[in-house]
């Protein structure tokens, strides 16, 4: 087995005196899809934003390819090659596809010792990105807002792959998608895994997460409940860790295995 | 490309002319060409297209493109600044103070002031980004509490609210001129002796062209659009700006400065905004405490005209700067025409709603929303 790419330790998260994250331990391993599940307020979102460099932990550490990490902001997470993928996608849909892909990483070529956006370079980037995940658009300057939700899930993977993430975190990538639309993108984070970069895969369906997954998380109010590999563990034992136990056994009974 | 083959057979083809009409500028350019097709058919003898004429209303419209490029970027950016008119009024009555009642030279006096005003710009976005505030209500405050100052200064130190003698106390001094100067001297001299303007006939200027040559304004106000334009399209910053305006969240995450962009932009406003003022008293020769009144809504009128959105991310400096053009032609062109001038407001009025309407038009057509 390789090393991890990315180990996170004990993590602790308080708000104020909320305890939203209670000592939490994953590794995640490179040109793996590593799927972390949980209910609404596990501590899902709280825990990808500590290593993402959003919120600083309370206590507990993460190393990165094997040196010990302190992201001050999103920035140095990223420089570092960690990307993050948000629900709400960090794109901004009245702005064109090349800017958004672009944005924060703007190429920049010296005219007469001032330097300006490249857009050339850029537009002819975003084409042949987009085209690689079987996206057509119309040219690069065609709005965001003009895609569908899988095609922005798609742009914004295509972004953070295409800057040199090692790491890439999905935030409920396919939470707000249609059947086929979450099939493209399932079928995207396949092909980023291919490619050697570790997917950190957060969702609350199981059927999802065990479409891609190579190993699985729990999190549950703050606390993980270990990790599975693919083929040590059935969805529907997932199912029930999420829901902390019991009480779904008792509902899914009378819903027929349907939730 | 192969649109034919791949492409969404769902998506209907949208032809090149619909395409051609998104874009910011459309409203502007459409209002320039109807305004001076209007004016040219029903004002043409009026004086208004002769040079003194011409020259008239480019001043007006230099003077609305100034504090509309500053507007134009911070409204892209996300923000409003309601300070605009204040800041002009503050900003020449410190040039006075300074120049006059401390008897700096006005040099220093100039540049001074463009260190005070530019910093309460910063102030704004300081507060605005920290607190979270509307940018709204912050700098709603502010034009009050500079207007306060504007008159309580002079007030206590003269015992009067417009101070003049500015124009003699600038003779001779390096920097006013790159504001009340004028260019191309020679130019309209010669124009006017080979009689493609007119020249006086009589009295002192006997000789002398009516247009002597351009006022630095104008060059400010054209310098500013062309910088204003290559910074917002052409620039990182650019990207920037309509990052932070368009979604300032799903900018950051990107790790897009986002606070910083606004603080320089509520500062490029100030600095605008300065720049105006400065222009004004090197003409009037006088600072007074009520000038600037309501420009910071002239400024965002002409920015809406020109097609920037007021919920920010979307515009155009070129808009901006085709709608203070025709703020400025329909206001002296008015004038010129014999209209009653309160009639002005009614049109700008009419003309704002309609330019609303097409925005939210145009920006529906961009984002595919129903």
């Amino acid at each position: 087995m390789s090393d991890p790419i990315i180990r996170m330790t004990n993590i602790e998260k308080h708000f104020g005196s909320v305890i939203a994250l209670a000592g939490v331990t994953v590794e995640f391993h490179p040109g793996e899809c590593h799927c972390l599940l949980g209910d609404n307020g596990a501590g899902k979102s709280t825990f990808i934003k500590t290593m993402s460099g959003v919120h600083k932990p309370t206590a507990g550490t993460i190393e990165f390819e094997g040196a010990e990490m302190n992201f001050a902001d999103p920035r140095d997470a990223i420089t570092a090659g960690i990307a993050t993928v948000y629900q709400d996608l960090a794109m901004i849909p009245l702005m064109s596809v090349s800017r958004n892909f672009f944005m924060g990483n703007e190429p920049r070529k010296k005219v007469a010792g001032m330097s300006f956006f490249d857009h050339e370079h850029a537009n002819d980037v975003t084409m042949s990105e987009m085209k690689k995940m079987g996206i057509n658009l119309r040219g690069p300057d065609q709005a965001v807002g003009t895609l569908s939700g899988g095609e922005r899930q798609t742009v914004a993977i295509a972004r953070a792959v295409h800057f040199g993430a090692k790491v890439l975190i999905l935030d409920e990538p396919t939470s707000a998608l249609g059947v086929r639309q979450t099939a493209n993108v399932l079928a995207t984070v396949d092909r980023v895994r291919k490619q050697g970069i570790a997917v950190v895969f957060i969702t609350h369906n199981v059927r999802h997460a065990m479409a891609v997954g190579d190993r699985f998380t729990v999190l549950n109010r703050g606390k993980t409940y270990g990790t599975a590999s693919r083929g040590e563990i059935t969805p529907e034992a997932l199912q029930d860790m999420m829901a902390g136990g019991e009480e779904l056994a008792t509902l899914e009974g009378s819903l027929g295995g349907t939730v | 490309m192969s649109d034919a083959t791949n492409s969404d057979e769902r998506i209907k083809q949208t032809s090149r002319f619909r395409q051609a009409l998104i874009r910011p500028e459309l409203g502007g350019m459409v209002g320039t060409v109807a305004v001076f097709t209007f004016f040219l058919l029903f004002a043409f003898d009026s004086g208004m297209f002769n040079s003194q004429g011409v020259m008239n209303w480019s001043v007006v419209s230099a003077q609305f493109m100034i504090i509309a490029v500053g507007a134009c970027l911070l409204m892209i950016a996300g923000e409003f600044d309601l300070s605009v008119g204040s800041m002009i009024g503050f900003a020449g009555m410190m040039i006075a103070i300074f120049g006059i009642t401390l008897g700096w030279p006005m040099w220093m006096a100039i540049i001074i002031t463009f260190v005070i005003c530019v910093a309460f710009g910063a102030l704004n976005g300081y507060i605005v980004v920290r607190t979270g505030l509307p940018s709204f209500i912050v700098t709603l405050a502010t034009l009050f509490i500079l207007r306060g100052f504007t008159i309580f200064i002079p007030q206590t130190l003269e015992r009067k609210t417009i101070i003049g003698g500015i124009r003699e106390a600038a003779e001779g001094d390096w920097l006013a001129p790159i504001f009340g100067g004028k260019v191309l001297t020679g130019f309209f001299q010669w124009m006017g002796d080979v009689g493609i303007i007119s020249v006086f006939t009589r009295g002192n200027l006997e000789g002398q062209p009516v247009v002597s040559g351009i006022p630095m304004l104008i060059v400010w106000a054209l310098a500013l659009v062309v910088f204003g334009h290559i910074l917002l399209t052409r620039t990182r910053f650019g990207n920037w700006i309509f990052a932070a305006g368009g979604d300032a969240q799903a900018a950051r995450y990107t790790g897009v400065p986002v606070d910083r962009v606004k603080i320089l932009m509520f500062m490029f406003t100030a600095f605008c905004a300065t720049v105006f003022a400065v222009c004004q008293v090197m003409e009037f020769g006088s600072a007074g405490a009520d000038r600037g009144l309501l420009k910071e809504f002239e400024a965002i009128i002409a920015v809406v005209i020109g097609g920037a959105l007021l919920t920010g991310g979307y515009g155009s400096v070129i808009g901006a700067a085709l709608g203070a053009l025709i703020f400025g032609v329909v206001q002296q062109g008015l004038f010129f025409a014999n209209v009653e001038s309160s009639l002005f407001r009614v049109f700008l009025g009419v003309i704002l709603l309609f330019a609303v309407i097409l925005n939210t038009y145009i920006r529906r057509m961009i984002t595919g929303e129903r």
